[in-house]
């Protein structure tokens, strides 16, 4: 059983953040790598990637955004409740290398997992140009965190009601045909704005990481649910991943495995609400 | 008649039948499908023994049962001491009673056999096992000897199981890791309900806690602790972590919506309990046309999982002929005995998608068989232009697992085999690394509860002989 220390909400009643007590596991993850979490006995397992550790090492966050019968009764908890199991840490950890001048580009509640990558470059020396856009002012999280962390930060909505009016790649274009000093971009978000960044690095030959999220059982490499094609060949997100060279990722096939359980998702919400 | 038929009249009880679940009533249900002997049918098959002077059976039995010795005690109805003969060597008789392979294993080697058929040994094992638990029977014993060393098990499949069961009972504190939410690994997520009850499961993984044994649940070994770190608390490691990574065959469309591997469609069922979905909340996958790719137990749980969760028409597809194929034969008759279909001698070759991507049907190739292999089966070979289509909504890929590679990655000192499992020395169970010792699939690539649990006896025998020294 795994205590919720603390709970806030960060957008719009949608996103929230929680730092769960975990000594074992914060003391071990590093940033990239995730959990996996079961709410109840009758619960699905979901993987969450981390998005920060506490300095004494006891307390992990993270952050997710209610889509979905599971991250609603994450939601009805509260601090001093307890999630039934938490694993991991899972996954790869990140690369972090000092390259130079590195983009990180994040979307929606992706800005969380890149917070904690972007804590790790800037550590390592790089200087950091950042790009985090949400639809809509109220749904951009992390903004105070990321500026803290970054040389530059350009920041996005879709509908223009904070920043600049746009998509993420609008900036992006513009930084990496001005600066060819840029040595890697980072993005993480929803797999369109992932997929559409990756067509722009791509033509500059950018190297440019991605954190995939497909539908996960164990996390652990033994189902293999999460398999994602990788130029063209099978990979397990949870054990090869979640981080892949984006310029090699099947997106399209991502979004159509990704789509596989919209309708039992919704089945399950109206049956909770019965 | 033989004189020794004359000889001996007890060789005229012909083998006992244990009551089943009619097929058509039980592909509407998960519930078990065996009922298991009632006493008179036990002790009437116990009868059957002939109590050889040197027992073949107990040699056939990778953890030496006193076989003989328990179904003379049955035959005296003597049920609760027979149960307690078999626990002796067995740590989950309920388990091996239900899931062994007897056939090829202690009944292959009964004498009797020769002529007729071998004493149910599998059956009378679940009979005293199911006994002594529901007669509430089941007593933990009291363990004289502590010692204070340490050991770390790594897995609680049944090969965790067993050596922790033996090393607990030889005073060791012994804890298990499970990366799971549960305890039992491919007991739970693997084999289906109506051929292992989880509540059998659990009340065995009850019975070595009550021993003693320490499980921590949700430990992922290799990330949270490396095996190294695990050596600085813990005197010895048994890594126990099964074959946790599904093959598929890399072929054309495998990754199409609602193609599964053959572990991902049982966790979800098995661990995940998506049969009662939306009770519980991780969805079912669903078809009209399944088909299931593979010839072993799994292949079969997988159809009769299929079956029972509303398919109208499942379809096992092997590469080479009913002869060949590796599940048990129980396995395969209950298949068909509840009306799943075998495309034997058949391949895919491509799945095909409709416009969402899901999958609508396998593209299959004819094979004929050829010169053995180095399993010495006669290994099939594609025939040219017998390519034809088959329609499916659900396939299931059930064609084995290779290593799983978390622990490798953090342990590089860990010496693989050419395979990618870890090497062991056979005798012991040893590894490359001192004090670390590792058995069942892991080792051997994908095989069975029983050679698991065996090797997890072996190298609770190495651990114990070193620690003591």
């Amino acid at each position: 059983m795994f205590e919720i220390l603390s709970k806030s909400e960060m957008a719009a009643g949608t996103i929230i953040r929680f730092d769960i007590k975990a000594p074992k596991i914060a003391k071990k993850i590093k940033p990239g790598q995730f959990i996996i979490l079961r709410t109840s006995e009758t619960g699905e397992r979901i993987p969450i990637t981390v998005a920060d550790v506490d300095n004494l090492g006891e307390t992990i966050a993270i952050i997710f955004q209610v889509v979905g019968k599971t991250t609603a009764l994450l939601r009805s908890l509260n601090v001093g409740d307890f999630i039934k199991d938490v694993v991991g840490p899972l996954g790869k950890p990140a690369v972090i290398e000092n390259l130079g001048t590195v983009v990180v580009v994040g979307g929606g509640t992706g800005i969380a997992i890149l917070h904690h990558i972007t804590k790790a470059l800037k550590k390592s020396g790089n200087k950091i140009i950042g790009i985090i856009g949400a639809r809509e002012k109220d749904m951009l999280i992390l903004e105070d965190e990321m500026r803290l962390l970054c040389d530059e930060l350009v920041v996005t909505t879709d509908d223009g009601s904070y920043g600049k009016k746009g998509f993420v790649t609008d900036p992006l274009k513009r930084y990496i045909s001005d600066d060819d000093s840029i040595k890697e971009v980072y993005t993480i978000g929803p797999i369109i704005m992932m997929k559409n960044v990756c067509k722009i690095t791509e033509k500059k030959k950018i190297k440019t990481m991605v954190s995939l999220n497909p539908v996960m059982v164990d996390g652990t490499g033994m189902c293999g649910c999460c398999r994602v094609s990788i130029d063209n060949e099978t990979k397990f997100c949870c054990v090869d991943g979640p981080d892949f060279e984006g310029h090699k990722v099947d997106f399209e096939e991502l979004e159509k495995r990704n789509a596989m359980y919209l309708k039992d998702e919704k089945e399950s919400l109206l049956f909770s609400v019965k | 008649m033989s004189k020794q038929d004359n000889k001996n009249p007890k060789v005229k009880i012909p083998r006992q039948k244990m009551p089943e679940q009619d097929a058509t009533l039980r592909i509407l249900n998960f519930m078990e499908v065996p009922y298991g002997f009632t006493s008179e049918l036990a002790v009437l098959e116990a009868e059957r023994c002939i109590q050889c002077k040197k027992p073949k059976c107990v040699d056939g039995c990778p953890v030496n049962i006193d076989i003989p010795e328990f179904i003379k005690l049955i035959s005296e109805e003597k049920f609760d001491e027979a149960a307690k003969k078999v626990k002796e060597r067995n740590i989950l008789p309920a388990v091996c009673g239900r899931v062994c392979p007897q056939e090829d294993q202690c009944e292959e080697l009964c004498i009797l056999s020769v002529k007729d058929e071998p004493v149910a040994i599998g059956n009378l094992e679940r009979f005293v096992a199911d006994y002594e638990r529901k007669m509430g029977l089941v007593k933990a014993p009291i363990i004289s000897k502590k010692r204070n060393q340490k050991i770390a098990v790594v897995g609680s499949g049944p090969g965790g199981l067993t050596c922790a069961g033996d090393l607990i009972q030889l005073g060791y504190a012994v804890t298990i890791f499970e990366a799971l939410h549960q305890a039992g690994g491919v007991l739970v997520y693997g084999i289906p309900e109506f051929r292992l009850p989880k509540a059998i499961v659990n009340f065995e993984i009850e019975y070595l806690q009550k021993l003693g044994c320490k499980i921590e649940l949700n430990h992922i070994i290799g990330n949270l602790y490396t095996v190294d770190e695990l050596l600085e608390d813990f005197n010895s490691v048994y890594i126990g972590v099964g074959a946790g990574l599904p093959r598929f065959m890399n072929i054309t469309g495998e990754n199409l919506c609602n193609v599964y591997s053959a572990n991902e469609y049982l966790t979800r069922i098995n661990l995940m309990k998506a049969y009662k979905f939306p009770e519980y909340d991780t969805p079912m996958p669903h078809g009209n046309r399944v088909a299931v790719i593979g010839g072993g137990n799994v292949a079969m749980d997988c159809a009769r999982n299929a079956l029972r969760t509303g398919a109208r028409e499942v379809t096992i597809v092997y590469r080479r002929s009913r002869k060949e194929m590796p599940a048990r034969n129980e396995e395969i008759h209950h298949a068909e005995q509840e009306g799943i279909n075998f495309k034997l001698l058949t391949n895919p070759v491509k799945y095909i998608g409709d416009k969402s991507n899901w999958v609508k049907g396998m593209e299959c190739i004819q094979m004929e068989l050829g010169e053995p292999d180095e399993s010495g089966r006669r290994r099939p070979v594609p025939i040219e232009g017998s390519n034809f289509v088959y329609d499916c909504d659900l396939a299931i890929v059930a064609i084995g697992n290779g290593p799983n590679p978390i622990i490798f990655h953090t342990t590089p000192d860990l010496k693989l085999n050419k395979w990618d499992n870890i090497d062991v020395n056979p005798e012991t169970m040893e590894t490359s690394k001192e004090f670390v010792y590792a058995g069942g699939d892991i080792v051997t690539g994908a095989s069975t509860v029983i050679e698991a649990m065996g090797a997890g006896r072996i190298a609770a025998n190495s651990i114990h002989k070193k620690l003591s020294k």
